[in-house]
């Protein structure tokens, strides 16, 4: 197994604020990132996937704390943990963008409005390759062309309004590759893009990272995206890692109740005779304040048990590579159904 | 964009056109004319007007014709000749009474706004970067006792204060010697020690204003994406804010230089009183209460022009600095 390029563990975020009491959206979390590999977080809306993304550039508002665990980064300069960096930095500001860059979910709104698209992609050249800004133009125009961006010298000089919404998205993707990044986080680059467009960005994605071999990150809630791009998978519940693992044998072979969940409340395209009704998950996600104690998804598993509200499961392998939370794998059945 | 300029051009000079309308016929709204008021003045003191000598006056003032008729004449007169008629109070054209004044009124209300900007440009950012802290409390304390405090007592304030501690009288804009002299180097030396009262007492409020304006916008743009973005490719804190979401929150400042002027020229008018300032403000309260109708009708008129002067620059600054206002307007 090759090395791994960053890897985050037992990392807890806790919000503050001085009104109410603090919140951690981010409870337990283990990742391990190795390069040219894709590794797909995924998890419904809230429940720390993104936080978790931006924990790892130190993106997070000031009132975020990461409490526990380290950030292991394997960079240029050796073995840095992220988690100490303070987030302005030079230490931090010379890896991001230049180590560990980024795209975001709204190419519109994450794109500056007025300023043009070549403007914001020299920018990050000139600022961590030290190239002329005539330079740095001939190198933001060949990025735009390997995006895909038709007439690239013409639409360097564009503004994000004046260009659709798969080209914008195209142009960030440039901007984040613009250092050769050896990791990119994809904080769900394709949820406000239509299925067309979508595709071919997840082509596009997955041939730069060949071409790039780089490691990536890819946040999303579309468990088809996952299919198509990702090499791993991690399932987060409410803040905490649930489940992860080798994508293939994760869906085919779910081990921790939310997994086999979600699995099932997937519609499949079938002859009329041989659909079923989906099966929804019953209830619906506690505040993280009400979160139990022990497994954060007790309120709502059809399968819970004794230790499940007050015990945390344990990190437990299942196979290589095949990891869960679940107090189902540790204890026996028998002990289940007492 | 010189098609987007030309149509501000056009559109210009018609609004101008339907100042001048109007400015003409509020100068006509109250009852009587000059002559009235002439008489009036007179027959206090005692004197004793021959009745034939007002009507030949009457005559020769054009009074008892039609609106439109006057209004033609006058404007005729500012367009074909540059005359903007005699001033009756003065005995002189209005031309040789304004210029001076209003072009002190333009120097020294446009050193204001250099000064508002100046100050407000750096709190506003730094109080909105630095949200809730301590600077930003005192700044809002500030700000909010400047834009309380009314201009007028600000600058009785300050002459009072400058006569208690420093034994000197502030004043007007010029000694008495540099009065009517041609710009030199001393007489720009002059002006400057006089001037920072008023610079100073005009931009105060302004500058309360701008500041929260400011700080308002810049706190909404803070949050957005493209912040983080800019975040994201490892910039400096300080030009993170500096280029991305300062550049969009001064749009709507932008946008407001177009009625500064006039507005200054309007709000300063008792600080002009109040510190004896040679400028435009003044002369027209004058003029309106001694409906001295050509001069009052003039400086209207040329505040008019101001106002759409600077609304054209406005515009054009902003589609300067706002791509989505260029190419918008194709």
């Amino acid at each position: 197994m090759t090395k791994p390029l960053l890897s985050i563990n037992d990392m807890s975020i806790v919000f503050t604020s001085p009104d109410e009491p603090d919140i951690e959206a981010v409870r337990q979390v283990d990742l391990t990132l190795t390069p040219g590999k894709t590794l797909a977080l995924v998890g419904e809306s809230g429940c720390g996937k993104s936080v978790t993304a931006r924990a790892v550039l130190r993106l997070l508002d000031k009132n975020a704390d990461i409490r526990t665990g380290e950030i292991v980064y394997d960079g240029r300069d050796g073995q840095v943990d992220i988690a100490r960096l303070k987030p302005d930095s030079t230490a931090m500001r010379s890896i991001r963008g230049a180590q560990i860059s980024m795209i975001f979910q709204e190419p519109m709104s994450s794109l500056s409005p007025v300023h043009t698209i070549g403007n914001q992609i020299d920018e990050i050249i000139v600022l961590h390759e030290g190239l002329k800004p005539k330079q740095a133009r001939e190198r933001t125009i060949a990025l735009l062309d390997q995006v895909g961006v038709p007439g690239a010298r013409d639409r360097a000089n564009a503004y994000p309004f004046e260009l659709s919404g798969g080209l914008r998205q195209r142009a960030m993707i440039a901007m984040a590759l613009a250092c050769t990044p050896k990791l990119l986080i994809a904080d769900e680059p394709t949820t406000a893009l239509d299925v067309t467009t979508q595709a071919q960005i997840l082509d596009l994605l997955r041939q730069l990272q060949d071409d790039f071999g780089m490691a990536m990150l890819f946040i999303t809630h579309d468990l088809g995206v996952v299919a198509e791009i990702a090499d791993d998978i991690a399932v987060m519940y409410l803040g905490d890692v649930v489940e992860q693992g080798d994508v293939f044998e994760v869906f085919k072979t779910p081990k921790h109740p939310y997994t086999q969940a979600l699995m099932s409340s997937v519609p499949q395209l079938q002859r009329k005779a041989d659909r079923v009704r989906l099966q929804p998950i019953k209830g619906t996600v506690p505040s993280p304040k009400d979160r139990p104690v022990g497994c954060s998804f007790t309120s709502r598993c059809p399968h819970a048990f004794g230790p499940c509200a007050g015990t945390r499961p344990e990190r437990t392998q299942v196979s290589e590579g095949h990891m869960a939370r679940c107090h189902l794998l540790t204890h026996t059945k028998e002990e289940a159904l007492v | 964009m010189l098609r987007f300029v030309f149509r501000r051009l056009i559109a210009m000079v018609l609004t101008l056109w339907a100042v001048s309308f109007v400015a003409f016929a509020i100068i006509q709204l109250p009852p009587g004319d000059y002559l009235t008021t002439y008489l009036a003045t007179l027959s206090s003191n005692g004197d004793r007007v021959d009745p034939a000598t007002i009507e030949a006056l009457r005559q020769q003032y054009g009074f008892g014709e039609p609106y439109i008729v006057q209004y033609w004449k006058w404007i005729s007169g500012i367009l074909g000749r540059g005359d903007f008629g005699q001033s009756f109070e003065w005995k002189a054209p209005v031309t040789t009474l304004i210029w001076g004044r209003l072009g002190n009124s333009i120097l020294v209300e446009g050193l204001a706004v250099l000064v508002m900007w100046f100050i407000a440009l750096p709190i506003g950012i730094y109080v909105a970067v630095k949200k809730y802290s301590l600077g930003d409390y005192l700044a809002t304390v500030a700000g909010f006792i400047g834009l309380a405090i009314p201009n007028f007592l600000l600058a009785l304030l300050l002459m009072y204060l400058s006569f208690v501690w420093f034994g000197t009288t502030i004043g007007g804009l010029f000694s008495s010697e540099f009065e009517n002299a041609r710009w030199s180097l001393p007489r720009l030396w002059d002006f400057f020690s006089h001037a920072w009262a008023p610079i100073l007492v005009l931009a105060t409020a302004g500058t309360a204003e701008l500041i929260r304006i400011l700080r308002a916008n810049l706190l909404d743009e803070l949050k957005k994406p493209y912040v983080t973005t800019a975040r994201a490719k490892g910039l400096p804190e300080w030009k993170v804010v500096l280029k991305y979401p300062v550049r969009v929150a001064l749009n709507p400042l932008v946008s407001t230089i177009g009625w500064l002027l006039p507005a200054l020229v309007s709000s300063s008018v008792i600080v002009s009183v109040v510190l004896n300032l040679p400028t435009a403000g003044p002369l027209l309260l004058r003029s309106l209460t001694s409906q001295d109708m050509y001069l009052a009708g003039a400086i209207i008129m040329l505040l008019g022009v101001l106002t759409v002067i600077g609304t054209l620059i406005s515009d054009l600054l902003l589609a300067w600095i706002d791509p989505r206002i260029r190419y918008g307007s194709k």
